[in-house]
């Protein structure tokens, strides 16, 4: 049961769904299929809440380290789920969308939680700062070729890059700056990025064929039944 | 050579920025070669400095279109009037400042050409990003549009890729309602459409997983629809596989979107006084790149030296 | 509580009020709500700074706006997941009276079938539910049923379109003309230039395409040991490596600035009123 059914369950799935690209009687079935994979995804939602919320009372509970800030999860997460659910604030009413303009649900999202995972993402700017002085580094000629590739993108993507070059005459103009990135970007960036693609690529089709056929098994979890 | 360049603020402001940063740079320079450790969070303060003068005197730069761009304003500047375009927003807070610039110009460059449009979303964020975009653009720009007739909001499914497994062949499965629970059948703007198929254009806006690549992979190759793609720069390196065969064009960053709108002015003058964010980044963003490659090439002369004076 | 603490937080607290305040007066008579939208504005800024402090070091406002953050991400994922799927997709295929509560249209079943509605779609109810399983300590693992589907519905929906887009496609495009527009060497020499869109510039970036990949390829195949002319090739399919790793790196600066830039924006023309958007 442990094994054999989530075994199975695959099997079928996914067989139905490649058969269901080639033979349009079963296109049908492929999309319902779909449709459940679509709504399990929401209770997967349903589960990150749930463990989340678990998680932080355990911590409120137990006054473990911390637990104050839990509480602050805890309200964030009660706020936003009335908000939402019971669509306060909503003009329209039940009917009208979750994200109506001037909604609780809406505001909360414009202004709180808007600022707060812009600005997370924003640190990073001054990250890659801090470890363009600190790390990026000309040791040997790979990172050099890495670097000359990254000036010229940064230089190119840029006005300034047309300004500076600007005076190569027309006939020369593979070697002004903005030409010269958008070069690298369809030339030796393209290759680059299919050689990589073509890999994964095909990892997920040998790997999609593993789980299928139940040679790949790590997701069932490490117990035998 | 400096004809590009249109000071748009007090010259003085814009100098007192370009000496700050200049003088700043030239420090930093003396105190690393002389082997003086430079303090992290002196580099943070420098970068929020050098970002933050351009944004308060900004200089603003004429655009040119790069051929990835190009080729998405030309697709839907040859669309004839009417055509209908499906609108996805797959992006979240963390993307918008790059990514929203590019949605609102291409919502006034298909509403402006009377194109259809249906927005939706991948993304849950992106279903309330849409929300502000359409207050911001739609129904203040385009009030005499209809919704349901010249636009339809059907916002977000949960399933990533699975909702394009369903929407590339019938729509209405997937979306049975729009966001306000009026079924598709009763708007207008849907008639004669059963899938994605029966879109002239396809545009994604976002830069994560799913986005670009998903539209390709699940709707533009299966139904054989024409995708343009409005990325955030992170993406944008990794969709150069698909372009030009499955993807059109693709806007990458915020220098994608400055460009984009740039163009949209210059043939469409009544948006001269609309906002466009993404050409008034583009100062800050230049002369943060300017700092970021003379960090790197200080960083560089300091590892240089220091190799030279280490023994062999 | 430390002293130091107590200031830190009295600061905040009074520098909040005034910004309030400012804000509120600020829009008194071009806003309605002006009293409310002034406090949003000042929320959405001091939760900016909050995150920006931790720059300097962690400290409890950073904490503070780290666990909203978790909290409001998880209700709102699940409030959007709630109404534009379980409402707008299961419901209506389920059940007319909760259709008629929900105020959404019934679908009527497609299949003739022995009960009056779409049963299948009891099928993701039962998985969605046994995922819920996960919860418990005891009965856990039957949300590997609910899992298998999953892997099984991404197997398979991954396997035909990674082998048609990424795979096939991509070998096709890679066979690229490498000579273009050619005319014999005499006229490639004499109409010898460096314009973007010239012949030479051109042909070069194919030949780069072409063999990149190929040797991009070969340097991630292991099977054989990269010396001779297998070395050589891997070497090239290195470099070619490096420049796509450059490129995505100048690229990965440009994302991270736009970013700040964005929220520095919002400081000084939403918050401050420095500067007009």
């Amino acid at each position: 049961m442990k094994r054999t059914v989530p075994l199975f369950i695959t099997f079928f799935v996914g067989t139905l769904l490649i058969v269901s690209v080639f033979l349009p009687p079963v296109q049908s079935m492929g999309e319902n299929f779909t449709l459940f994979f679509d709504i399990i995804a929401v209770f997967a939602f349903f589960l990150g809440g749930g463990n989340l919320v678990r998680i932080h009372l355990d911590k409120v509970s137990r006054r473990k380290k911390d637990w104050g800030y839990s509480l602050v999860t805890l309200f964030g997460f009660f706020l936003v789920l009335a908000s939402g659910l019971f669509k306060i604030g909503n003009a329209g009413g039940i009917a009208a969308s979750v994200t109506a303009s001037g909604s609780w649900f809406q505001t909360i999202f414009e202004r709180v939680m808007n600022p707060l995972s812009s600005t997370m993402y924003a640190l990073l700017a001054f990250y890659v700062a801090s470890a363009s002085y600190r790390a990026f580094r000309a040791k040997n000629r790979e990172a050099t070729i890495l670097l000359i590739a990254a000036f010229v993108i940064l230089l190119g993507r840029t006005p300034f890059g047309t300004m500076i070059t600007a005076w190569i005459p027309d006939s020369l103009s593979a070697l002004q700056v903005p030409n010269m990135a958008i070069w690298i970007m369809s030339s030796p960036n393209l290759a680059g990025q299919r050689a990589i693609m073509i890999g994964i690529g095909l990892g997920v089709v040998s790997m999609s064929l593993r789980v299928l056929l139940g040679i790949e098994r790590t997701y069932l979890g490490e117990d035998k039944g | 050579m400096f004809g590009i360049m249109a000071i748009s603020f007090s010259d003085i402001g814009v100098a007192l920025t370009l000496a700050a940063i200049g003088g700043g740079l030239v420090w930093l320079t003396i105190r690393s070669v002389k082997g003086r450790e430079v303090p992290r969070r002196l580099i943070f303060a420098f970068v929020f400095v050098a970002v933050s003068l351009p944004v308060l005197f900004p200089i603003t730069f004429k655009e040119r279109m790069t051929p990835t761009v190009k080729a998405v304003f030309d697709k839907i500047e040859s669309l004839p009037p009417g055509s209908r375009v499906l609108m996805s927003f797959d992006f979240d807070p963390a993307m918008a400042p790059e990514v929203q610039p590019m949605a609102d110009a291409y919502m006034r460059h298909c509403l402006s050409k009377g194109h259809r449009v249906v927005f939706m979303s991948l993304w849950a964020t992106g279903q309330a990003l849409m929300t502000t975009s359409l207050d911001r653009v739609v129904r203040r720009e385009f009030s005499q549009k209809v919704n349901g007739v010249d636009y339809a909001v059907i916002g977000y499914k949960a399933g990533n890729e699975g909702v394009l497994n369903v929407i590339v062949t019938d729509i209405r499965k997937m979306f049975p309602t729009d966001v306000n629970t009026v079924p598709l059948d009763s708007l207008p703007i849907f008639d004669g459409v059963r899938s994605c198929k029966d879109f002239d254009l396809v545009l994604t806006t976002g830069g994560g997983y799913p986005g670009a690549k998903e539209w390709v992979l699940f709707v533009g190759d299966p139904g054989n629809v024409p995708i343009a793609s409005g990325v955030a720069a992170v993406t944008a390196p990794l969709l150069y596989p698909y372009y030009p065969r499955q993807i059109l064009g693709i806007l990458g960053g915020i220098k994608g979107a400055a460009e984009y709108e740039h163009e949209l002015v210059n043939r469409y003058p009544q948006f001269a006084d609309t906002p466009a964010p993404g050409l008034r980044m583009m100062g800050p963003q230049t002369l943060a790149h300017l700092v970021i490659m003379a960090f790197i090439i200080i960083g560089n002369i300091t590892y240089f030296r220091s190799r030279k004076k280490e023994p062999v | 509580m430390r002293r130091s603490t107590i200031i830190v937080l009295f600061a905040v607290v009074v520098l909040f009020a005034v910004s309030w305040f400012a804000k509120a007066s600020a829009y008194n008579g071009v806003q309605e709500d002006y009293i409310l939208r002034g406090f949003l504005v000042t929320i959405s800024a001091f939760l900016t700074l909050a995150v920006l402090s931790f720059l300097y070091a962690d400290n409890p406002f950073y904490k503070f706006a780290e666990h909203l953050f978790v909290g409001i991400s998880a209700a709102f994922w699940m409030c959007m997941g709630f109404w534009s799927t379980i409402v707008g997709n299961l419901i209506p295929r389920i059940s007319s009276s909760l259709s008629a509560s929900f105020k959404v249209p019934y679908i009527p079943s497609e299949y003739v079938g022995p009960f009056p509605i779409n049963w299948v779609f009891f099928i993701p109810v039962i998985f969605g539910l046994l995922l819920l399983m996960r919860l418990s300590s005891k009965l856990g693992w039957i949300s590997r049923w609910s899992l298998a589907f999953i892997v099984g519905t991404t197997a398979g929906l991954n396997f035909v379109r990674y082998m048609r887009s990424d795979f096939i496609e991509q070998i096709s495009s890679t066979f690229v003309p490498l000579l273009v527009e050619w005319r014999g060497i005499g006229s490639f020499i004499s109409d010898f230039n460096l314009n973007i869109a010239g012949q030479f510039v051109v042909m070069l970036a194919n030949w780069v395409i072409f063999l990149g990949v190929v040797c991009g390829l070969i340097y991630f195949f292991f099977s054989k040991e990269h010396t001779g002319l297998t070395g050589r090739a891997s070497r090239f399919g290195i470099w070619v490596l490096m420049v796509t790793f450059g490129a995505s790196f100048g690229y990965t600066v440009m994302g991270r600035v736009s970013l700040l830039v964005g929220r520095l924006t919002f400081l000084f023309s939403d918050w401050l009123g420095l500067i007009k958007q």
